[in-house]
């Protein structure tokens, strides 16, 4: 066994909010290994604590106990090795794309030149060649996103953390932008953790699929997706997607309680914002 | 690929050139439309003064204050008074303005600071200034000191709000992805706090330009050697120089209007981006 390189472990990871005063667990008991250069996909009923969970990979929340790490070292706040892409592209208005995408790099130093440059290259990388100097009110939501997903890219991270990134745009943009990743995911070989409420994207993208309960959320299945690489939606094998998705259907059924919906609504974050 | 190359920093340097052209054809439309009420006004003014057949020392019309406003400016009247009312105003805002950042900051960052300033800073804001200005003067005597007090003090107030709601507005969302992408807390308020509070900054500061305009004529009022205010006392009081008290009205209202379009040109500047956005 060993953990390789970008594995990601999650060993006895429990969390709680505080609502009102009192605990309200949203995790319990998790125990995962993502492991390097695969895609894994989350998914589970709303307020299974799936977004909680991938913030405190991403190392923007302290667990209340057990432990996440990446490679054998531990999470204990946002890591350069960890790319994340939330559910809206998050860009800051007074700024272009460009430098909307070179932010991460000028909060580290890098010289404007360099940083410049390779804001572009992501830029192209993601398809928005020549559209750098737009403003994000200026991008339609696909294009908004992205950027945001040049952003989590572009310091090169070897673990990509996707929070139901393409939930809030259209079904098409979505399919569309769900083959981009993969396109990504082959040239970077990074390994990919997404959380998600649809079944199909889930199935789409991932290796493996696992599913959490309602809250609390626990694991409650973890299957795999046999479908050939590489994949698109034209040559998907569709008895094979349409298994996958049973299974995961069935396990979310059994365990999961209500089947996610389209809305799914999320925990308040807490963080130092204040 | 030479011409390419050649080709490539005319074009981009053209669009600005067009449209700094496009932002002066505009700015003098306005300039103009401006300057067409002011005329429609002085009309109707000097249409007043005509019919009620009123005496200079009453109502003077709109050419005798010009007139007025001219000799005043000739025989350097006007000057000296100009130039202390906008030392005062200058220094006023600047210390105003400076000390609002900072406990707007604080106010911001605190709710502890929030809740046992704020209740005094109001307090302060609902004492009128007029009511204030005199015991200012007795503490600070009557020279700039009390002066730069009084014009910081009033403008002290919408600048703090301005800068705790614009700071309180920041969307936490972007402060996570900031975050997420290992920001310090200073490359936060550097880099998000600060850029999204800009416009309700700036709006403050509109306020209090034309509130420091104020806070200089009624320190001035209550005791000063020079300045526009103590101009309006002696053209009203000893001089009995009614057209003088309008020029100097009118120069008041001037120094106003200039502060606060060099505010709005600042907006532009440090907004420019996000307003064609």
């Amino acid at each position: 066994m060993g953990t390789t390189l970008d594995d990601i472990t999650i060993t006895g990871l429990s969390h709680a909010f505080s609502v009102a005063g009192a605990p309200l667990p949203v995790l319990e008991g998790i125990d995962l290994v993502m492991p390097a250069g695969r895609v894994s996909a989350v998914v589970g009923p709303s307020g299974s604590g799936k977004s909680t969970l991938l913030r405190i990979v991403a190392g923007l929340l302290p667990a209340d106990e057990g432990r996440v790490a990446i490679g054998g070292r531990r999470v204990v706040g946002p890591d350069p090795r960890v790319g994340l892409v939330f559910q809206e592209p998050r860009l800051l208005p007074w700024r272009d794309a460009l430098d909307n995408v070179a932010y991460p790099l000028e909060l580290a130093g890098v010289g404007r030149e360099e940083r410049r440059d390779r804001a572009a290259a992501f830029l192209e990388l993601v398809g928005l060649t020549g559209f750098g100097s737009a403003l994000p009110g200026q991008l339609s939501g696909g294009m908004a996103q992205r950027v945001g997903l040049a952003r989590a890219l572009v310091q090169e991270p070897r673990v990509l953390l996707l929070d139901e990134p393409f939930g809030a745009l259209d079904a098409l943009t979505r399919d569309h932008l769900d083959a981009e990743i993969l396109r990504l995911w082959d040239r970077l070989g990074a390994t990919i953790v997404i959380v998600t409420h649809s079944i199909p994207e889930a199935v789409f993208l991932a290796d493996r699929v696992v599913v959490l309960s309602a809250r609390p959320g626990r694991v409650v299945a973890d299957i795999p997706v046999e479908l050939p690489r590489p994949r698109s939606w034209a040559t998907l094998d569709e008895a094979a997607s349409t298994r996958s998705a049973r299974a995961i259907r069935d396990a979310l059924e059994r365990r999961g309680g209500p089947l996610p919906g389209p809305s799914d609504a999320r925990l308040p974050v807490t963080g130092s914002a204040a | 690929m030479t011409t390419r190359a050649d080709e490539q920093p005319a074009t981009t340097a053209a669009a600005p050139r067009r449209g700094r052209a496009a932002g002066m054809s505009h700015l003098l439309r306005d300039v103009a439309a401006i300057a067409g009420v002011g005329l429609l006004l002085a009309l109707v003014w000097q249409a007043i003064v005509w019919v009620g057949g009123y005496q200079p020392f009453f109502l003077p019309g709109p050419l005798v204050v010009l007139q007025r406003w001219q000799t005043a400016i000739v025989a350097g009247t006007l000057t000296p008074h100009l130039l202390t009312t906008l030392t005062e105003i200058l220094l006023g805002l600047a210390v105003g303005i400076s000390s609002a950042l900072v406990i707007g900051f604080l106010l911001a960052r605190s709710v502890s600071a929030e809740r046992l300033l704020s209740p005094w800073i109001v307090a302060a804001q609902a004492t009128p200034i007029l009511a204030l200005a005199p015991l200012i003067v007795i503490w600070f005597g009557s020279g700039l000191l009390s002066k730069v007090l009084i014009c910081a003090l009033i403008c002290f107030f919408p600048m703090t709000v301005a800068t705790t709601v614009g700071l309180r507005s920041v969307d936490p969302r972007l402060l996570e992805m900031g975050r997420s992408v290992r920001a310090t807390r200073r490359q936060l308020l550097t880099t998000i706090e600060l850029p999204a509070a800009l416009p309700q900054v700036m709006g403050g500061l509109k306020v209090s330009v034309t509130l420091a305009v104020v806070g200089a004529i009624v320190a001035e009022w209550v005791g000063g050697e020079r300045g526009l205010g103590v101009l309006i006392n002696l053209a009203r009081g000893s001089l009995f120089d009614t057209p003088l008290l309008f020029a100097t009205l009118l120069t008041i209202a001037l120094v106003g209007v200039v502060l606060y379009l060099v505010v709005v040109l600042l907006e532009r500047r440090l907004l420019g981006a996000r307003a064609s956005g």
